[in-house]
């Protein structure tokens, strides 16, 4: 139907416009966009298509009825040899990359759907609700990451069984109150533009106002936060499994948890059972942390750089010409 | 126009007070700033389908009126009737209501459109809040209406761009449509002109008189241009300091206005004859703070015709050391300015202050001062003011006669807020001009 | 104009890169101001004549390219290196903005700005002559010795401005190029900012390059007036003159539709000013020009002298040598829609 392509091209429109900074990086801000997107892409295959990428399971200690070898070096059968359970350190890579990413995207959703909404309404609305969230998150931003995030699953890993869920939770409530405290002085620098003001006058409500005025001009710098609090959250998940209180063993495999294994390896010459999982944590932070400032530069209109064509004095001029006359 | 003309809109004494935050030790105790007088004490008439325009400098409270006959700032006091209805005294929910009556342009059109809006849905958008279009379609039926309307045609061209693909002309006319197509019956436009091109001012100015005439409509045009003014409106008032000092048909004042503030406004504007050249008898000075304004006339201190009534004190007095010192060299200065010391008591608005001499300076040494700073420039019109000067005790008291407050009163087709039009004044004046210092 | 002209402009272009193509925001200007003389440059906004304030004291934006002759006192400052430029600009080429905060440092006391701005100079200064010289040049603006120790943000706009031009001037530059210093005041000190720029000749002996939107400022406050129409001069000349009888169309036309005290009808210029990257083709007015002609799209229009010292570039007033046959046929202007207008 044709009001449907009309409103398909719209999209379109809408579409390009909202990637058009992506489209124009250039430089240094492209190359970290486009490097970081690979690698975390690189994590997202490995984690989605484990079953078919991994030669074995996690959990996996034998085949056909032979227990692998412990502590093999890296080579035939185990490209990344074994550990000292006899797991392949291949596959515990590649399920600990889909371990990763669940925790981390489900700490980001929850993050996300807990801070931005009480952002918004705490910056636009202000008074007493906001001096209270904002005293009650600065009291919970004061405390060390990693101890709130342990307390946290501390209290949860009895009730709740889900061992990704307890971390996704711990995460969730490290990272609450830096979306919180983005969005909201957001909105209050928003709240006084103009154009809020003129919303008022048009009758608005207060949440149409929230919803259609202040949200989407806030927003805009969510992603850059929310990519490079994944970084970080990788690295706490991975100290939560480093000192015991992440993924269970039995639950996942967890990179962190794997490295705490290999401790006491290293000592003795193995040195892939470490380097390994080790590898995986610093390439899957890097390729966020790359992703996240490669996003902030293209999206932040203060550091975006564009490319520009350069000055040529003898271009070619314009057609004036005589076919004006023939005409 | 006729007088008997309805009334839309009836202002009241209104008043319009911001509370300014105190530093922070005063906010630390509990302690309340001083209070910025946005509108002070104003009332007035909109009658149904004149342009009245609104005009006056920054700080003269002119755009803080309008916003408080929208109710877009709460009034401190005061009332203001819309249709008959208080408006200082609606809840947000019936205020809302009423928006739909009562529309308002802003001066900078592009920070009045949100960035994330495509003009069909920033325009379209007051008809969802009121509920005044079945589906979307009917929205976009009457965008394109009114955005063809207002020019931006051929609409299929505007109605997905975003606002920041318009030009600032074509911005304003989307803000235009969006404040039209609800049907108001009263605009308040607020410098809608002012962040425009010369060329392009004259196109947006017209088609707002089309619009008027095509709907009905009444405006309140906020502005600092007494030029497009002139032009635009059908009676003036012209605002000073929170405060109307001269309002009437727009011919009127600007064939013979009447307030020193009006012709001072009048002859200040930069006019493309070149036969003209800059005035050099300028009011002097810049608007004070609204916050502590000058006591009796609040123009007195850069009004050219001030005499003994309109209020003079304490700081009149170190404005004029300031003017005498900027002018003397930097010995004559550093001497003086020696002898007055800082002068605190000249800060605040008192009609009485007393000077202690410093490095030696008696009070009658500062009386020499003062008479040097007088037959220097004996005309200035601060000495009418002086009611005492006297030396005690190695100190300098000045006395000014007490304040008069000016008030609106009907000058020929207009009404100022002068003491020069006031029989009352001027017969005080008189008298007070025998009992004054020689 | 007489004796040896304070700066010279000859066929400047300041053109700078951007993502779609280089803007032409100066395309080929050549202007003249004397000792004491104010030249008003207007136009509307994007005309160029801001990039063309700037370009003068070599502060363009980075990926601008210049090109063309700006003789200061004979010296070429195109081409000149930063640091001979930056030696310049202060106690040679002076410039004030619209702003006056921008330029003000917030944290530092007015008297330690100038303290600052005359020891870069002239470091053989003592501190009571840099005391005197800046309160006599503040004095000069209006603005009392007892204030000379406050910080930028305890003055009105007015005052700021005043500071500004005092800052400017204590340095006592040959040129001072404003760029709309008194758009962000109020009519009445408007008035008084620009008494102040109009005794500048009496008072300095200045040369200014006055760059506003507003007619009624250059008419007031100018000797002669250069009009700017999308990167180019199209008329130049003694304010008298120009205002009195305008030559160019664009000028004529702008005029006309200044909304002024003594307007009785508006009027407007249809359409709107061209894009800099692709300027229209010949004269850069014709598809706005209401005395189009048949040689205005097609070849540039060449600048001609009048009266001794009235410049226009507009093919109305030739050269006729120039002039195609049939060229000067009138043709109908193309139908501007209402939407195009800015």
């Amino acid at each position: 139907m044709a009001t449907a392509t009309v409103r398909a091209q719209r999209r379109t429109v809408a579409l390009r416009r909202a990637f058009a900074p992506i489209a124009e990086a250039r430089g240094f801000a492209r190359w970290m966009l486009f490097a970081g997107a690979a690698i975390t892409l690189m994590f997202v295959i490995l984690a989605a298509f484990a079953p078919l990428l991994s030669p074995y399971a996690f959990d996996q200690y034998q085949a056909n009825g032979h227990r692998f070898a412990q502590l093999a070096r890296p080579g035939h059968g185990h490209i990344l040899g074994t550990t000292v359970q006899s797991t392949d350190v291949l596959a515990r890579i590649v399920y600990g990359a889909q371990t990763e990413l669940e925790v981390v995207g489900l700490a980001l959703a929850f993050g996300l759907a807990v801070g931005v909404p009480l952002g918004l309404v705490s910056g636009y609305f202000g008074g007493i609700l906001d001096r209270g969230s904002v005293f009650f998150m600065d009291a919970m931003f004061a405390f060390p990451p990693l101890l709130l995030a342990i307390i946290i699953a501390f209290l949860l890993g009895s009730s709740v069984s889900s061992g990704v869920l307890v971390a996704a939770i711990a995460i969730t409530i490290v990272y609450v109150p830096q979306y919180f405290r983005v969005v909201r002085n957001h909105v209050i620098s928003v709240r006084e533009e103009q154009y809020v003001e003129a919303a008022r006058a048009l009758g608005a409500k207060p949440f149409t106002i929230l919803r259609r005025y202040v949200f989407f001009n806030v927003v805009q710098n969510v992603p850059v936060i929310a990519t490079l609090n994944a970084a970080d959250a990788v690295l706490t998940l991975t100290a939560l499994g480093f000192i015991g209180y992440g993924v269970q063993p039995t639950q996942g495999a967890e990179w962190g948890y794997d490295v705490s294994r290999a401790v006491t390896d290293v000592a003795s010459g193995i040195w892939w059972t470490g380097l390994f999982p080790g590898l995986a944590i610093v390439l899957l932070v890097s390729g966020l942390t790359l992703l996240g400032e490669g996003l902030n530069e293209t999206i932040n209109p203060v550091l975006r750089r564009r490319a520009i064509r350069q000055v040529d004095f003898d271009a070619p001029s314009f057609d004036a010409g005589a076919e004006f006359y023939e005409a | 126009m006729s007088a008997s003309a309805e009334t839309l809109v009836s202002v009241r004494g209104l008043k319009t007070y911001y509370s300014i935050r105190g530093s922070f030790l005063d906010r630390l105790v509990g302690r309340t700033g001083a209070a910025v007088r946005a509108v002070d004490d104003i009332s007035l008439d909109l009658r149904k389908g004149e342009v009245l325009g609104l005009v006056g400098e920054s700080g003269s409270g002119k755009t803080t009126l309008g916003r408080t006959i929208l109710g877009l700032v709460p009034a401190t006091s005061g009332t203001v009737e819309f249709e008959g209805k208080d408006i200082t005294k609606l809840s947000e929910h019936d205020l809302r209501e009423l928006r739909r009556r009562m529309q308002i342009v802003f001066q900078d059109p592009h920070a009045s459109l949100n960035p994330a809006m495509t003009i069909a849905q920033a325009v379209g958008h007051p008809l969802q809040i009121h509920g005044l279009a079945q589906d979307k379609e009917q929205v976009r039926a009457r965008v394109a209406e009114v955005l063809d309307r207002v020019g931006l045609s051929p609409v299929e061209q505007f109605m997905d761009k975003y606002p920041s693909d318009l030009s600032g002309g074509q911005k304003q006319r989307a803000v235009i449509a969006r404040a039209i197509i609800l049907n108001p019956v009263l605009l308040v436009a607020d410098e809608p002109v002012s962040m425009l091109d010369m060329s392009v001012r004259a196109k947006i100015l017209e088609l707002m008189l089309a619009l008027k005439r095509d709907f009905d409509l009444t405006y309140l045009y906020v502005t600092h241009d007494l030029a497009t003014a002139k032009f635009f409106c059908d009676r003036i008032a012209i605002m000073y300091l929170g405060r109307i000092v001269e309002i009437g048909p727009s011919e009127a004042i600007y064939e013979d206005p009447k307030h020193p503030y009006t012709q001072a406004l009048l002859r200040a504007i930069p006019e493309p004859d070149p036969r003209r050249t800059i005035p050099r008898d300028l009011p002097r000075g810049e608007v004070p703070d609204a916050a502590k304004p000058p006591l009796g006339c609040h123009f007195r201190p850069r009004c050219p015709r001030a005499f003994e009534v309109c209020g003079w004190e304490a700081r009149d007095l170190k404005e004029l050391l300031e003017r005498r010192w900027a002018e003397m060299g930097e010995e004559g200065f550093d001497a003086e300015r020696a002898a007055v010391g800082p002068a605190e008591s000249l800060n605040e608005p008192a009609t009485t202050a007393k000077l202690h001499g410093h490095g030696g300076a008696s009070g009658a040494d500062l009386a020499g001062l003062l008479e040097k700073a007088r037959t220097g420039d004996p005309d200035d019109p601060f000495w009418t003011g002086v009611k005492r000067i006297a030396s005690e005790n190695g100190a300098l008291e000045v006395d000014w006669f007490d304040p008069v407050d000016p008030r609106l009163l009907p000058a020929g087709p207009v009404e100022v807020e002068c003491h020069l039009y006031d029989e009352a004044a001027l017969a005080e004046a008189a008298e007070r001009r025998g009992a004054r210092i020689p | 104009m007489s004796a040896e002209p304070v700066l010279t402009v000859r066929d400047l272009r300041l053109w700078y890169g951007t993502p779609r193509g280089s803007v032409r925001a100066v395309d080929g200007v050549s202007l003249e101001i004397g000792a004491g003389q104010t030249l008003g440059l207007v136009g509307e906004s994007g005309s160029g004549k801001s990039t063309l304030g700037r370009g003068i004291l070599g502060l363009l934006p980075e990926g601008a390219k210049s090109d063309g002759e700006v003789l200061y006192k004979g010296r070429n400052l195109v081409g000149a290196s930063h640091r001979e430029l930056r030696r310049l600009r202060g106690p040679e080429l002076g410039l004030i903005f619209q702003e006056p905060m921008t330029r003000l440092d917030p944290l530092m006391r007015i008297e330690d700005q100038f303290r600052e701005t005359l020891e870069q100079h002239e470091s053989k200064l003592t501190d009571a002559e840099i005391r005197r010289r800046s309160l006599d040049t503040l004095g000069r603006m209006g603005i009392p010795p007892t204030r000379f120790r406050q910080y930028p943000h305890e003055f009105s706009g007015g005052m700021r401005q005043r500071i500004m031009i005092a800052l400017a001037l204590v340095l006592r530059p040959s040129l001072l190029v404003a760029d709309e210093p008194t758009t962000a005041l109020d009519v009445i000190v408007e008035a008084q900012i620009l008494r102040i720029l109009a005794d500048l000749k009496e008072n300095f002996g200045t040369a200014l390059l006055l760059i506003t939107h507003n007619l009624g400022i250059v008419a007031e406050a100018c000797d002669h007036v250069a009009v700017m129409y999308a990167g180019q001069i199209v008329e130049e000349g003694p304010a008298r003159d120009v205002f009195a009888e305008p030559k160019h169309p664009y000028t004529r036309e702008l005029l006309r539709s200044t909304i002024s005290l003594d307007t009785r009808e508006l009027h407007s210029i249809p359409g709107a000013p061209p894009n800099l990257i692709t300027p229209p083709t010949g004269c850069h007015f014709h598809p706005r020009c209401p005395d189009i002609m048949r040689v205005c799209p097609a070849k540039d229009p060449i600048e001609t002298r009048h009266d001794g010292d009235r410049r226009v570039l507009c093919w109305l007033h030739g050269p006729e040598s120039e002039i195609p046959p049939g060229g000067g046929e009138p043709i109908e202007r193309e139908r501007i829609a209402v939407a195009e207008e800015a």
